[in-house]
């Protein structure tokens, strides 16, 4: 093994092994090392060890992420993987999450991709280490390197002589590349990795603890409050501050084009400040905003260029029947229950700012580019915020923060979003429609599918500063990025468009559609929610064509072993085939793979419909995942019951509500959430592990199967097929009838 | 003497009781079999459910947490409680067994199928009004539900009111049995809503003072009631609303549940404008047109919205100022955000119970359906703050005499819970055996 | 102002008509009850005053005089959890974690007034507070354990 050095610097202590990243202020342009194509996971950009995985002479280990806790468990799992690999107590190892000055640039949290970028380096990095921390033992211990055991961050030579962790490491002791290959440990013998090991982030959560980004005090620190438009693009006419500036408390009005702030002493004062500095401000509107009773309509009539998926339809087959069916998806939000919210600080010519955004690396650019300040100067520091299910205010609460604190040196500035302007202002999960059509053939097998979607993007990032607000609404604005496509295979609106399915002619194709009437990013799951929802409610629709049990119909096209299995344990675990209908219930299923490459999720669901009225309630869901390599169980099951409710909650309640100008679906009233008189009787997850597999994402995986089961239930329950979401009671009352 | 007065008046108290009893006596109906839910034209189950929503029928024959019309629940009178029974098509426990005839002599006369008077809580005197054909789509309707077995809890009530003979007295003096009779001097829009109002809507049952017997006054129709523990408002030319009622705002609050010169229908009301909200606008236009002419033509005065005569000094002021403010001074549109309370009745009601049952409840976020929440404080006013509060919202918002009698309004809304309006949907029976245990 | 809360006086400096969730956590320095939305709808700003849950969010300082405050901070520490803190713990009952800590205070009022609930009777409790991110189930068995009942339904897991 040959240790590269590098020109950045190194980072303090004798006979602690340390990451290869510079401090803040000293570095050079940060390119990850290339070259080395074949490193797992995010080791591809990152080959240096140390960039992982650090030991102190006193054998504490620290591991470095550039993920970000968002409440899914992630700090927990890689704790486990990085213990399990060392061979060090999990209790003894400490993790330092996102952060530009100290960890590698893993872009965003997201797309379900923690364990497979991140989990992943982590493991070989740690199986690496260990393999230097055994070779340096043997040497030092006389033996052979395959004498050596390791345990609980010691070396054992087969006469019982030991050396701690701490005593082998020196400086740059893990400065080297990984390999290709790993001394990873053998499945059967884990510990830690595969066991439910709780939460290290819950003790403090119950009670009281520091653990949230709103949690943050520093020294001297001062409250901030945004006052924005009442719709998008308005502009500020005027705004008589002189009334605000005198009230209890407050510091400065911060004004720049439209970009308005009040900043107070005490929080409260910054709330009252804000009210007042509201009334003062007088806006032209300018927003014209859809039909919300006809989004759909708009959605088709936008201008769209196509994107093609899968192009393989067969000219002449054997159908016996056909069928189509048009499947609707309203704007929906992230709703997260704590407002976004910042903290950041200007020192001289460099920033601090501590986020809860999912990608602190594009945020950090995006806010150096709209500060006109070069990316050294500018640190962002991933702080906990409450779950955010994509691209909530973070980003742009901290574009907020760090607009306020340029104006204020020295002062830690804290921008805390209301309720109201996270609703109106967070990025919406994109407006959806899919037309499906498929032929069978008399044997009822599928022959034919065609599949076209419209959506706009899913992701605005990383879209430089014109993709915060702050950066949009400044004298000297950033216009907005251009929305593109995500890549295939993973994709963004045309997520999980293609079925996963047996399918011998088939076409799937993406109508993507710039123009935005209302804002949107990335919602958990993408377009994989409406896709999977319209795939998933369709086959039941095929099934009922072809007079095929909806479980069985799936298995006669699935071909891939795993899926199989899910499906098969669904059912069986949910008692599919012994199934009583009682009065005002039914059954339904679904089933995907997240991506069709991460992981498997298949889900047999029970609804209650109360005729009078048309209320539908999940009674009952029992799930089968596999995730591969199951680092957690028990935070596998917590993301999927978590995305099963989740899912329930938007595709039977939610849909953003807006008239010509302005966003109306402002606070919980108005955009109801699922709440505890319709939670389910019950909610199992079967976690099947696999275990030396690799780590298949989850944290999304259950999002569009839940919403398919639940309307597949619906329609079982009540003999209509609802095919536009939400499945309000409104609309389940106007089908039944009286 | 006195041994022939007692033979006499022996005989004089077996003759009244006989004619008495002979005049309370109704012949039972025979059980027919259930009918076919198919045999019932879809149309007239369809006018027949909106018929059911504009009598509110699920309000009282569903029992909080229990599946619709299946009884259960109580209503609370002076004189105990009385359980709605199970009207659903069951044939044991409901009404599956009975003849259309039956039901029309429940609605007309206040008689079950067995000959039993019924208790006026079941507002008869009302639902004698009702047309044969409605009669007729209501029975369409409530034989094509879902039968649910329940049987309906034993009254509670002290004898001798157990005693439902006696019921037939007191029909005799307070019923008039209907059909509806149409009034020459009105057009047919205004009959329509006075047979809807005063028949299936039974509005007086609660708008209506009622005497010491439990009768509504028969001259004082309208001139304001209570439901529940709620006061239910003067309808009449003593309507305390600060803003006059006309005809359009009162269809669209009835529609919708909320009207922007108004606030908020609360109580017992938001159940009755949750129904109405699914019934076709004709009925409930025709209903607010009767409504309308029963306030009469607005007074003069034109409220402007402080002509209060509040002092920022008196203790509530800064309890308002910190606890409402925020959200009733917001100028946020109605239904949602806090309303402006100059324009609510509530203030400027005969006395605090209603205001006080919103102050400490609230109004509870339900089911998930966009609709206002407010928080209850009934945990952060302790009663001495809540009546410096009520003082203030009462001096401030309405142009009436401070209130009196605020400990008892107080003490009572306290004690009355936190009635969740409308009642919460049913929980279904669990999912899995184990938990039935 | 004096306020009374987790068993200390305090002597705070903040108008009478700040709400309490701002005296918690901007003077007293307590991270427990949380800013969710400022309107009484969401519950994760729940304390309990005396022995009822309220919504720290809308409750004036000026009304709590003479008052009992406790929040989570009152009831355990991560060292020396309360039972129904350690039952949280114990049923990994949280993802993100945010509403937890006013679901705890909510249900520990409920506890206190009935120690024995339904199922049922927990829901209707906890109406008032929203879970984002799908935790309910936990957040009942939780609730359940605490008051010593264990529940049919499975707890996560490989099977």
């Amino acid at each position: 093994m040959s240790a590269h050095l590098t020109r950045r610097s190194v980072l303090a202590g004798t006979g602690a092994l340390v990451v290869s990243f510079p401090s803040v202020g000293r570095l050079l342009a940060q390119a990850p090392q290339g070259g080395a194509s074949n490193l797992p996971g995010s080791l591809e950009k990152y080959p240096f060890l140390d960039s992982w995985v650090r030991i102190d002479a006193d054998g504490g280990v620290t591991v470095f992420t550039g993920k970000a806790e968002l409440g899914q468990g992630i700090k927990t799992a890689l704790l486990q993987v990085a213990a399990e690999e060392l061979d060090v107590p999990f209790a003894a190892v400490k993790l330092v999450t996102a952060d530009t000055a100290r960890t590698a640039n893993e872009g965003f949290t997201a797309g379900s991709h923690s364990m497979q970028d991140s989990g992943v380096a982590i493991m070989h990095a740690a199986a690496q280490a260990r393999a230097i921390l055994i070779a340096e033992a043997a040497r030092r211990l006389g033996v052979a390197a395959d004498q050596i055991k390791t345990e609980a961050g010691v070396a054992r030579a087969p006469d019982g002589r030991t050396l701690r962790y701490g005593e082998l490491v020196s400086d740059q002791f893990l400065h080297v590349e990984a390999q290709p290959q790993s001394p990873l440990k053998d499945p059967k013998s884990f510990t830690i990795v595969g066991r439910p090991q709780q939460r290290i982030d819950i003790p403090a959560k119950v009670s009281g603890g520091e653990a949230y980004v709103q949690d943050l005090r520093l020294p001297g620190m001062v409250h901030a409050r945004m006052v924005r438009p009442p719709s998008y693009g308005a502009t500020l006419v005027s705004v008589d501050t002189a009334e605000t500036e005198k009230m209890p408390g407050v510091v400065k009005v911060v004004r720049d084009g439209n970009f308005l702030a009040v900043v107070a002493r005490r929080e409260y004062q910054a709330i009252k400040a804000m009210r007042k500095l509201s009334a003062a401000a007088h806006w032209q509107e300018q927003a014209r905003l859809p039909n919300q009773a006809d989004v759909a309509q708009t959605i088709l009539g936008l201008p769209a260029r196509d994107v093609p998926n899968l192009d393989r339809r067969q000219p002449n087959v054997a159908a016996a029947k056909k069928l189509e069916a048009t499947y609707t998806r309203p704007y929906q939000m992230h709703a997260s229950i704590g407002p976004s919210c910042a903290v950041a600080r200007r020192d001289g010519d460099q920033i601090t700012v501590w986020t809860h955004t999912q990608g602190v690396f594009p945020d950090r650019d995006a806010i150096a580019g709209m500060l006109r300040v070069p990316k050294e100067n500018v640190r962002c520091i991933h702080v906990e915020g409450s779950g955010c299910y994509g691209h909530n205010g973070a980003d742009d609460a901290a574009g907020d923060a760090a607009v306020i604190a340029q104006a204020m040196p020295g002062t830690p500035v804290r921008v805390q979003w209301m309720r109201e302007q996270e609703h109106a202002w967070e990025p919406y999960g994109p407006a959806m429609v899919s037309k499906v059509s498929a032929a069978l053939d008399q044997a009822g097998t599928i022959v034919d599918w065609n599949y076209e979607l419209w959506s706009n993007t899913h992701s605005m990032r990383p879209g430089g500063p014109g993709a915060l607000l702050a950066a949009q609404s400044l004298a000297q604005p950033f216009p907005p990025p251009e929305p593109k496509p995500l890549p295939l295979p993973e994709g963004g609106g045309d997520r999980n468009a293609i079925p996963i399915y047996r399918l011998p002619s088939a076409r799937v194709l993406y109508h993507f559609i710039p123009d935005m009437p209302l804002r949107i990013s990335a919602l958990r799951a993408l377009g994989a929610y409406l896709n999977i929802f319209s795939i998933e409610s369709f086959m039941d629709e095929l099934a009922a064509a072809a007079g095929a049990d909806p479980v069985e119909f799936r298995l006669r096209h699935l071909d891939d072993a795993r899926a199989r299995e899910v499906v098969s344990t669904a059912a069986e675990r949910f008692g599919w085939s012994s199934f009583r209908r009682g009065a005002g219930r039914g059954r339904g299923f679904a089933f995907a793979r997240y991506k069709n490459l991460a992981a498997y999720c298949a889900l047999a669901a029970e609804v209650e419909v109360a005729p009078e009225t048309g209320r539908a309630r999940l009674v009952r869901a029992v799930a089968a995942v596999d995730s591969g390599q199951a680092v957690n169980p028990n935070g596998i099951a917590n993301q999927t019951e978590g995305a099963i409710l989740q899912s329930a909650s938007w595709t039977l309640y939610e849909s953003v509500t807006f008239d010509d100008t302005r966003i109306t679906s402002v606070d919980w009233s108005t955009y109801p959430i699922l709440r505890f008189d319709a939670v389910p009787d019950s909610i199992e997850v079967h976690v099947i592990d696999r275990p030396g597999q690799p780590f298949l994402g989850s944290g999304e995986a259950g999002q569009g199967p839940a919403a398919a089961a639940v309307a597949n239930a619906v329609a079982d329950a009540t003999g209509h097929r609802f095919r536009d979401l939400p499945l309000t009671r409104r609309r389940i009352k106007q089908a039944l009838g009286v | 003497m006195l041994r022939r007065i007692v033979p006499i008046l022996i005989v004089i108290v077996v003759v009244a009781g006989g004619a008495a009893a002979a005049l309370a006596w109704r012949p039972a109906i025979d059980p027919v079999r259930r009918p076919a839910a198919a045999s019932f034209d879809p149309a007239l189950v369809k006018r027949g459910g909106e018929l059911a929503a504009i009598g509110n029928c699920t309000t009282c024959h569903t029992a909080p947490g229990g599946r619709a019309f299946a009884g259960g629940l109580g209503v609370i009178t002076p004189f105990g409680a009385i359980y709605s029974t199970n009207i659903t098509p069951d044939e044991q426990t409901g009404i599956g067994a009975w003849s259309e005839d039956a039901f029309r002599r429940a609605l007309r006369q206040g008689v079950d199928r067995a000959g039993r008077h019924l208790y006026p809580a079941f507002p008869y005197e009302h639902f004698t009004l009702v047309s044969d054909f409605d009669i007729k789509a209501l029975y369409a309707f409530l034989m094509t539900r879902e039968a649910v077995a329940a049987t309906t809890p034993a009254n509670k009530l002290p004898f001798p009111l157990t005693l439902r003979p006696l019921l037939a007295g007191w029909k005799l003096l307070f019923l008039r049995t209907g059909p509806y009779r149409i009034d020459g001097n009105q057009n047919t829009e205004w009959n329509s809503g006075a047979y809807l109002a005063n028949g299936l809507a039974h509005c007086g049952a609660c708008h209506t003072p009622r005497n010491a017997l439990g009768a509504e006054g028969k001259d004082r129709a309208f001139a304001g009631g209570d439901a529940e523990g709620w006061t239910a408002y003067a309808l009449d030319a003593n309507s305390p609303a600060p803003m006059p009622w006309n005809a359009a705002a009162l269809a669209f609050y009835l529609h919708n549940g909320w009207q922007r010169d108004h606030g908020v229908a609360r109580g017992p009301m938001s159940e009755v404008t949750e129904n109405l909200s699914t019934v076709p606008a004709s009925d409930v236009q025709a209903i607010a047109t009767y409504m309308a002419s029963v306030a009469g033509s607005p007074p003069d005065r034109r409220r402007s919205k402080k002509t209060g005569n509040a002092d920022d000094r008196m203790p509530g002021a800064a309890i308002y100022a910190a606890a409402c403010a925020t959200c009733h001074d917001a100028g946020r549109p109605p239904p949602y955000g806090g309303i402006d309370l100059a324009l609510s009745t509530g203030p400027s009601g005969p006395n605090a119970r209603n205001v006080s049952d919103v102050i400490l409840w609230g109004l509870p976020a339900q089911d998930e359906q966009r609709r206002p929440i407010m928080p209850g404080f009934a945990g952060t006013l302790n009663d001495r703050q809540l009546a410096d509060l009520l003082a203030y919202v009462r001096a401030r918002f309405s142009d009436k005499p401070a209130w009196t009698d605020v400990d008892k309004d107080i003490r009572e809304a306290r004690a009355g819970g936190s009635r969740i309006y409308p009642a919460p949907s049913p929980p279904s029976a669990p999912a899995l055996e184990e938990a039935r245990q | 102002m004096k306020l009374n809360v987790n068993g200390r006086d305090h002597d705070v400096d903040a108008e009478p008509d700040t709400p309490l969730l701002y005296v918690l956590r901007d003077h007293l320095e307590l991270n427990g009850a949380k800013f969710g939305c400022g309107l009484g709808q969401c519950g994760a700003c729940t304390v309990m005053v005396d022995d009822e849950a309220v919504f720290s969010c809308l409750a004036p300082i000026l009304l709590l005089d003479g008052r009992r405050v406790t929040t989570v901070e009152g009831l355990g520490s991560a060292d020396n959890p309360n039972p129904l803190q350690k039952a949280f713990i114990d049923e990994q009952a949280a993802q993100c974690g945010y509403c937890i800590a006013g679901m705890i205070m909510r249900a520990q009022a409920l506890l206190k007034r009935n120690p024995s609930p339904s199922r049922e009777e927990i829901r209707a409790a906890l109406q008032p507070n929203l879970c984002r991110c799908g935790t309910h189930m936990r957040i009942l068995r939780a609730v359940e354990r605490a008051a010593g009942r264990r529940t049919a339904e499975v707890t996560g897991g490989a099977r």
